[in-house]
């Protein structure tokens, strides 16, 4: 018995070893379900997360994120700064140089030249490339010598960290990609669906929308790495196949984005296959207010600033509203673990996040009662509040998705409660976010009293998320109904605060103006946050070195993955 | 009868170009946007330059003349330059995909394999199943069997595929532990072993989906089994001392399959495009997943390629069952 | 010859001792020896009495979100217990049996009246046959998903302000999965009426004058009850799962609306925990069409006449 336990323990502790010892492709197999089947592996010519996850296994960007939102580099030795004098003082350009030795996986050198080409790629006429914003406002990027290169902007940039930063914008190579710019670029089937990069994996077969099989590439960096021999990336179904898959079955390795009901994740990790991880970034589930009248009877006019709302520009009726919903809750029922309740719409990162606006966070329907009591708004004979001849009654919007219908519910309960009388309506994903000005479901249509959907940005610096609310990104007409501002709010002195941010440098001056324009938002109840959603994946309990990142693509580190034996 | 097949087959040339048309104006004007599916950080004026980039600013008639003549002129002069081995004319564009930006007959191709394997073989299934079911609950009419057939097949229709499927998987993949619960569509039969493996990951999705049609065609069996069973002729045939099997068999079987070969008849393009829940359920990933995935993704070519080709399977099938119509039943007469 | 002159008389006397019947009540006398049919037609009828008299009853409100009581198992404040937002399931299931069968029974008759009417017209008349099939042939090949999408993005509003929020949906999705269904219907129905149609006793009632209208109605439309009769239970439990897969896309019922469609839908994410939130919606959906295929059995042998008196 004795000897039975010592030679188990001996063995348990050498299992312990961190599998970097192995070697490249001891591992074997490991398998990665998507429930959102990738349809191609050019993030350049398709926006969505799947592909930029998916892509993020074969081609990388020059620096990326880590889990903690802080910047590392990548296929570069150190990222520039000013002090470093990688950026320049008028902080309008900035030079990247990139590490000695970079092959891509058909073993040519990267070069400079690559990088220069990506951005021309990315930028080309007619080429319809999905991440053009990271490389807004350069004006020049060129090659310095075989592995420098300097960026341009044509305005000073305190955030220069856009272009071939993070897996939106990742490296890719001259000579693969050399015929396939502009109009060009979606005909190159070959390199979008089988691009050579430096990634640790390299594809071997593509199926769209349903099955990427990847090899070890050869020519990797790091001779150990990857430890994984072959990948399945598999996509299709829904959450709750996937999770069962990792959770219950442990035929896949790892899933991603379960967004399923806590109750229903914690009873399928009791099987004890997979473990639930999860993080938490800038995504914020809101209720947006809509500031102007969407009445079919207005015609042409609904939901224009000609024409406010009836009562929902009574900040005692948003303030209520706000006031009734009980966060926790939703959390629990919705969440669990994987969100938190919150009263910011900008949550993270912490030096942004105020901490002005946290009495929302305790649900007062007699307050949010008293509060209508005494603006004019008394229960009619049917309990539904009036004044002058005007109800409240509120057409309440959001895509289609069980939580969110949850929510609805609950909400919908609530806010009955304090007698204003509530329908609601949900929408095909496809049609509530997409931009067909044909639509009246759009959410930037927003033919609605109140809308509810989550919204987060990219990387780490929220300038570009918190104009969303200038005055002049309203949807309307005039911009074909395009627009970031949905619930079409109006404040010189919040475009004020904005145009302040666009010029200023200093890092904690920009968190003061961040934090400023959020509170100006929440306490008048133009916005009412509701959950800050994490994210949430689940890997088997066999698989090593996952670290959950939602700042970057949750693959960031796959190279260093390993079985745990 | 030939003439009649001629007049059918000139007959479809337009009729397809009319149900293509009015297919391609419901895509069209049906809300949805090719780029809704992209995360919210891409400002609306980059999804703009890629909604121009796809050729969605272009007038409708023109881009309806457009997928018409790739459609109908370069994809198959394409393919059969492909098995001629002519060198591909780049400027022939064929019908591409908005999601994958891949030629949308290379995704179709990809999809046929596993789509005949499941949804194919669960439809053969279902007729093996489903005839003799029919007509012995016809034969018997009101015994213990006609009973739990009417029952089961009542079940097997009423309940949604979304649930039995994810029942079955309940049961026997997490519970059980006997069949995997993904289908693996890069899997190579090559010998007994992946052979055995392919059944292994077949036999859920093909049993739900065999269970559902089954249930449809043997009620229709049992229907007109029944009142074939009370014609004179049969009582003729006992009478005259032909073995009750022939009868059955024979006469009145021959005579009863005319609702059946319609179901049939009309239950074949089903397959390539029908079993969207149960693909979806198991992930097998054929072409309903890809039709679903096409129309909320608002990728027009795709469903518009996808369902024209759908609609060529319905009109031929169509012309199949009313010339079996003919050869069954002669008295039928279409001159 | 007294005898054969006094038969006459006597035989006059042998009036006959009861009127003549009814037709309907032979069918309805054969109707009732068909047990199954009978048991069907009480349970049919059981499950409408429930249904629409049962939410007077039972009056907890099945939207009522009640987060203190949720996820109970079935007891005595909740019979069948409460969902994950603590709505009790019996009052969600009446609630939602109501909308489901009328769902499911007038959307059946339209997809079944449009259909036997092309398939009659198709397979009687030569001269609309080919366009009637190639119209057919047209609905089968349409997307149902971007058609619902634009019919609904076209009437929801119209039919909201006119009849308002609820109504407005219902008749939008009856009408909606009635001129989709109805394909199938028309095809069986024109083929057994093509084979009807070089009988005998077709020609023998052409040849001694009779109208078109009258031998479709009266000889050939009696005759293909069979197929018909089997396409109305089929329709019924398509119509109720395909409201339900319209709610699952948003283009139904609103979410909290209950129908049995949409409680068994939100109950299969649960099915391993709480099985009884799947099968109470799923056995109310087969029990109904059982129900009414019964009655259909019941009433195709009573309108044969072959069967009947046997």
């Amino acid at each position: 018995m004795k000897i039975r336990s010592v030679i188990l323990g001996a063995a348990a502790a050498l299992a312990i070893v961190p599998a970097a010892q192995a070697e490249r492709g001891s591992d074997g197999h490991v398998n990665i379900i998507y429930w959102q089947a990738p349809s191609t592996l050019n993030p350049y010519l398709s926006g969505g997360t799947k592909e930029l996850e998916s892509a993020s296994l074969v081609i990388e960007p020059l620096a990326r994120y880590n889990e903690k939102g802080a910047m590392v580099p990548w296929l570069v030795d150190t990222v520039p700064t000013i002090e470093n004098g990688g950026v320049s003082k008028d902080l309008k350009t900035i030079t990247w140089k990139l590490k000695e030795g970079l092959k891509w996986s058909d073993g040519s050198p990267v070069t400079s030249a690559d990088v220069v080409f990506t951005w021309k790629y990315c930028t080309a006429e007619g080429g319809g490339c999905a991440q053009s914003e990271k490389y807004n406002d350069v004006t020049n990027v060129e090659a310095l010598d075989g592995l420098t290169v300097k960026v341009t902007f044509g305005v000073s940039k305190p955030f220069p960290y856009g272009p071939f930063v993070g897996a939106q914008a990742p490296i890719i190579q001259a000579k693969q990609f050399a015929d396939c710019l502009g109009a060009k670029a979606p005909g190159c089937t070959d390199a979008n669906f089988k691009p050579i990069g430096t990634g640790p994996f390299m594809v071997t077969e593509f199926r769209p929308n349903d099955v990427i099989s990847l090899k070890a590439n050869p020519n990797y960096r790091d001779p150990a790495k990857p430890a994984f021999a072959t990948v399945t990336f598999k996509g299709g179904g829904s959450a709750m196949d996937a999770g069962r898959a990792v959770l219950e079955t442990g035929q896949f390795d790892y899933a991603w984005n379960l967004q399923l009901a806590p109750d229903v994740l914690a009873n399928m990790q009791k099987a004890g296959k997979g473990k639930v991880v999860s993080a938490f970034g800038t995504l914020v589930e809101r209720i947006m207010i809509n500031m102007t009248n969407p009445d079919p009877k207005l015609g042409d006019e609904r939901g224009t600033a000609k024409h406010p709302h009836p009562f929902l520009t009574d900040i005692a009726v948003r303030k209520a509203l706000s006031m009734a919903i009980d966060r926790k809750l939703l959390v629990e029922i919705g969440y669990g673990d994987a969100g938190r309740p919150t009263c910011n719409v900008l949550p993270a990162p912490e030096i942004y996040k105020s901490t002005a606006n946290d009495a929302c966070l305790n649900q007062d329907i007699e307050g949010a009662k008293k509060l209508l009591d005494e603006a004019g708004w008394k229960p009619g004979s049917d309990g539904i509040r009036a004044k002058d001849g005007v109800r409240l009654s509120i057409l309440y919007q959001t895509s289609t998705n069980a939580v969110r219908q949850n929510f609805q519910a609950a909400i919908k309960q609530w806010w009955n409660e304090i007698g204003v009388e509530v329908e609601l309506r949900n929408i095909n994903a496809s049609v509530f976010f997409g931009s067909d000005p044909g639509s009246p479901d759009t959410f930037q249509k927003f033919f609605a009293d109140v809308e509810m959907y989550a919204n987060n940005f990219d990387g780490t610096d929220p300038e570009s998320y918190m104009a969303n609310w200038e005055c002049k990104q309203a949807p309307r007409p005039e911009t074909q109904w395009q627009g970031n501002n949905m619930p079409r709010y109006c404040d010189k002195g919040y475009d004020a605060l904005v145009a302040k941010m666009a010029k200023t440098g200093d890092l904690m001056e920009r968190a003061k103006l961040a934090k400023a324009m959020n509170d100006k938002l929440m306490q008048e109840y133009i916005i009412l946050p509701l959950v800050d959603r994490g994210r949430v994946s689940a890997h088997s309990v066999t698989l090593g070195g996952v670290v959950l990142n939602t700042w970057d693509s949750e693959l960031w580190n796959a190279a260093d993955w390993y079985r745990i034996k | 009868m030939l003439n009649y097949i001629l007049r059918r087959v000139a007959i479809a040339i337009p009729t397809l170009f009319i149900i293509s048309l009015i297919i391609f104006l419901i895509l069209n004007l049906a809300p949805g946007d090719p780029t809704a599916n992209l995360p919210l950080t891409i400002p609306p004026e980059v999804k703009a330059t890629i909604r121009a980039s796809l050729g969605l600013d272009q007038p409708i008639h023109i881009r309806f003349l457009l997928w018409c003549k790739q459609f109908f002129i370069n994809e198959p002069y394409y393919i059969f330059g492909d098995m001629m081995g002519w060198p591909a004319d780049p400027d022939q564009a064929r019908v591409v995909s908005w999601q994958t930006r891949s030629p949308v007959v290379d995704l179709i191709l990809q999809r046929i394999p596993q789509t005949l394997w499941v949804v194919g073989m669960s439809y053969v299934l279902a007729i093996l199943i489903a005839v003799p079911i029919g007509v012995i609950s016809a034969y018997r009419q009101y015994s213990w069997f006609d009973q739990a057939g009417t029952f089961i097949s009542m079940v097997g229709f009423s309940v949604p595929t979304f649930f039995t499927g994810v029942v079955v998987i309940v049961v026997f993949s997490v519970q059980l532990g006997w069949f995997p619960s993904i289908y693996d569509t890069t899997h190579k039969v090559t010998d007994w072993s992946s052979f055995l493996f392919q059944i292994r990951q077949m036999i859920m999705p093909v049993a739900v989906l065999a269970l559902y049609n089954a249930a449809q065609m043997s009620r229709f069996m049992r229907a007109s089994m029944l009142d074939n069973l009370n014609q004179d002729y049969v009582r003729t045939a006992r009478a005259k001392g032909i073995k009750e099997r022939t009868v059955v068999l024979v006469h009145v079987l021959r005579n009863s399959l005319i609702p059946v070969v319609t179901v049939i008849a009309l239950g074949v393009p089903q397959v390539f495009g029908g079993a969207i829940i149960t693909e979806q359920v198991f992930k097998v990933n054929g072409l309903g997943q890809l039709l679903i995935i096409a129309i909320q993704g608002s990728d027009i070519p795709t469903v518009q390629t996808i369902t024209f080709i759908f609609a060529f399977l319905i009109v031929t099938f169509n012309l199949i069952a009313d010339v079996l119509y003919g050869i069954l039943d002669p008295r039928i007469r279409y001159d | 010859m007294t005898e054969i002159s006094s038969k006459p008389k006597q035989a006059a006397e042998f009036r006959l001792s009861t009127a003549p019947r009814s037709q309907w009540l032979d069918v309805w006398d054969q109707f009732k020896s068909h047990k199954g049919a009978l048991v069907g037609m009480v349970f049919f009828l059981f499950i409408v009495l429930a249904v629409f008299v049962g939410p007077y009853v039972w009056t907890l409100d099945g939207q009522y979100v009640n987060f203190r009581a949720r996820n109970l198992r079935p007891g005595w404040a909740h019979p069948f217990g409460t969902d994950q937002l603590g709505r009790d399931q019996l009052a969600r299931l009446l609630a939602g049996g109501r909308v489901s069968i009328a769902v499911g029974i007038t959307a059946m008759s339209i997809s079944l009246c449009v259909g036997t009417l092309i398939g009659v017209l198709a397979g009687y008349l030569k001269r609309l046959d080919g366009v009637l099939m190639r119209f057919t042939d047209l609905f089968l090949a349409l997307p149902l998903l971007p058609l619902l999408l634009l019919i609904i993005t076209l009437f929801r509003d119209t039919l909201r302000a006119a009849f308002g929020p609820e109504s407005g949906i219902f008749l939008l999705i009856v009408t909606v999965i009635g001129i989709t269904s109805w394909m199938q219907t028309a095809r069986i129905v024109r083929g057994d009426v093509l084979a009807l149609k070089e009988r005998e006793f077709v020609l023998a009632s052409r040849s001694i004058g009779t109208p078109s209208r009258r031998m479709i109605l009266r000889h050939i439309l009696p005759n293909v009850l069979s197929p018909i009769m089997v396409s109305a239970t089929l329709g019924i439990a398509y119509a109720i799962i395909t409201e339900s897969a319209l709610s699952f896309l948003g283009l139904g019922f609103p979410s909290d609306f209950p129908t049995w469609g949409r409680l068994l839908y939100d109950a299969t994410d649960y099915l391993r925990d709480y099985p009884e939130r799947a099968i109470w919606p799923g056995l109310a959906i087969s029990f109904t069409v059982l129900s009414v295929n019964y009655v259909g059995d019941g009433l195709r042998d009573a309108l044969d006449p072959r069967i009947r008196g046997r």
